[in-house]
């Protein structure tokens, strides 16, 4: 069931739009900034809203990264593995990020706190090699920077 | 040496308010294009000014306008569109214009909206540009309250709507017609063409979607004309051009140059001349779907004819440099596998083609090439290229594989001669 808040957040992008299914991802966006990621459960209260069907919501939910179909942990930690960032050691981080976390890329740490997750260009390639955490973007990253930044979010 | 597009910006300081924007000359352009030109002129304008499409293909501007159906009797609403999608690999040019001037890209579509008699606009933003979004909301809300948005603009008559859409992933979104898909709220897969979306876009209406550069020139094409235009370049096309360089040199960054400079000068004085201890070897000039280029064509003057005379493209004008510690091979599978990752799967050739070119690559850098791949992979680049696949995803991908194989052919010979990666 969708909660108020939630309702009430996609009908106001429906007003953006000719037809209903043009807020399917923004609704997508909106149950996981709510619920952390977005469950069977949640495609279905999604389906309703904008008379699609679960399969069509689904089909879009699976197509865009940014929307998770798995829990993931509390920060999700996105590194960028495109070319600016590779040549500028992209390898030497990554590798260093899933030794202090001890997982692998697409994994999520046992204690449920970060998730790793590799994704295409930030835009940064200036500051490279970059990484995003939830909405904050780091750059010029090396060894110490990055323990600074798990040091951060782990409070 | 003007440079219109960013005069305003400040780095690492705030965006000019709409106050500031007005008085540094601001939205004096819309004034002057709904109360005092027809649209017909100021497409007509447009086109004479020379402006190609910046983001990438280098179409005329207002050529792709003068398809919009005009008139009472066309289908409504019309639509203009934003494509701030900005997401090939190396290119951070429209980060720059949309965090530093958001109210110069709301007034170029406020005008480019008029010249196609849209009603509804919306800026298509990647979900990575936090800030961009938190500075366009604001800057569209100041819009509003000014009435440079909205109903009845400035007493003109003319009414337009004008929405931020933020992105979920995927680099098919850039691609025009996956866009509109993915603004309808589906997959951003893409759509065949034609018909053109300028005749039948989003929901079928009539839709123009330009990139953030080619719109942010609008509004100083109708305040300073034609000929002010075409002076800023150093060649045929018109205006300037944010050049950007990455991978190691001394100042890696995104400069405003007259369209045309050389990659010598943008690479030696705007970027500082590479790292110490490192040598040039080859970039890649226009992000990652680009053909790369290699030390003789450094004075190879920056604008769309004279990259594509010498077998590559000006893409997205952002280069990514290729240097001696860094492997080549490498580097070539770094961007197929990003393109394989990215391939939408709508047609057959891109979804198995890219994948096979991309372990192949993984293999031959891991030391487990053989020396038929080479010929495999040049096959691919012909398989792959211009009118086997449903858009430009696939051949794009295959501009840098050509490239690599011709000009450090010998490396990848190395790789599988030895058996291993040589930089490793």
């Amino acid at each position: 069931m969708l909660i108020d808040a939630e309702r009430q957040e996609i009908m106001a992008e429906l007003q953006k739009y000719e037809q209903k299914q043009a807020a399917c991802i923004e609704a997508l966006k909106i149950l996981q900034k709510h619920r952390g990621w977005v469950s069977d459960e949640g495609i279905q209260d999604i389906a309703e809203l904008l008379e699609l069907t679960p399969d069509e919501v689904d089909n879009v939910a699976t197509f865009y990264n940014l929307i998770f179909r798995k829990p993931v942990g509390k920060h999700v930690i996105m590194i960028c593995d495109s070319v600016s960032c590779w040549v500028m050691g992209y390898d030497f981080i990554r590798g260093h990020l899933t030794a202090r976390l001890g997982i692998n890329l697409g994994e999520t740490t046992a204690d449920g706190q970060f998730t790793l997750l590799p994704v295409a260009c930030l835009g940064a390639c200036d500051k490279a090699p970059a990484l995003m955490v939830g909405n904050e973007l780091y750059t010029y990253l090396d060894e110490e920077k990055i323990d600074e930044i798990l040091n951060k979010y782990r409070g | 040496m003007e440079k219109p597009l960013t005069k305003n910006i400040r780095l690492n300081e705030e965006p000019l308010s709409l106050k500031g924007y007005e008085k540094a000359g601001g939205y004096q352009a819309v004034r002057k294009a709904v109360l005092g030109m027809t649209p017909d002129e100021i497409v007509k304008l447009v086109k004479d000014s020379g402006l190609r499409g910046r983001g990438g293909a280098g179409f005329p501007t207002g050529q792709k306008w003068s398809f919009v159906p005009m008139g009472e009797n066309v289908q409504r609403p019309k639509y203009l569109i934003a494509n701030a999608d900005e997401m090939e690999p190396g290119t951070f040019k429209d980060r720059l214009l949309l965090e530093g001037d958001p109210h110069q890209l709301i007034e170029g579509m406020v005008i480019s909206a008029y010249a196609i008699q849209a009603d509804i606009a919306y800026i298509f933003l990647r979900w990575a540009y936090k800030l961009a979004a938190l500075r366009l909301e604001k800057a569209i809300a100041e819009a509003y309250q000014n009435n440079y948005l909205g109903k009845n603009i400035l007493g003109s008559g003319y009414s337009l709507e004008l929405h931020l859409h933020i992105g979920a992933g995927r680099y098919m979104c850039g691609e025009e017609t996956s866009l509109l898909n993915s603004l309808e709220g589906k997959r951003a897969t893409p759509r065949a063409k034609p018909p053109f979306p300028q005749v039948c876009g989003l929901w079928g209406r009539p839709t123009i979607a330009n990139n953030v550069e080619t719109l942010c020139n609008i509004a100083h094409i109708i305040n300073n004309g034609t000929e002010w235009f075409k002076g800023l370049s150093y060649t045929e096309d018109g205006g300037t051009k944010i050049y950007g360089v990455s991978g190691k040199v001394k100042k890696p960054g995104a400069w405003e140059l007259p369209m045309g400079t050389t990659i010598r000068e943008i690479l030696e004085e705007h970027a500082g001349g590479m790292y110490p201890g490192f040598k040039f070897r080859g970039l890649i000039p226009g992000g990652a779907s680009t053909e790369f280029l290699v030390e003789e064509h450094l004075d190879v003057k920056m604008d769309f004819d004279s990259v594509q005379k010498v077998g590559s493209r000006l893409g997205t004008g952002n280069m990514i440099i290729l240097d001696d510690k860094t492997c080549p091979v490498g580097m070539v599978n770094n961007l197929e596998q990003f393109f394989a990752r990215e391939s939408c799967g709508w047609c057959t050739p891109c979804r198995e083609g890219l994948p096979w070119v991309a372990k192949t690559l993984q293999a031959i850098e891991e030391g487990g090439g053989e020396p038929e791949d080479i010929e495999m992979l040049e096959s691919h680049t012909r398989l792959l290229g211009p009118g086997h696949t449903f858009c430009a995803l696939a051949p794009g991908a295959m501009e840098p594989l050509q490239s690599a194989l011709k000009y450090f052919e010998e490396d990848f010979k190395k790789h599988i001669r030895e058996k291993k990666c040589p930089w490793k």
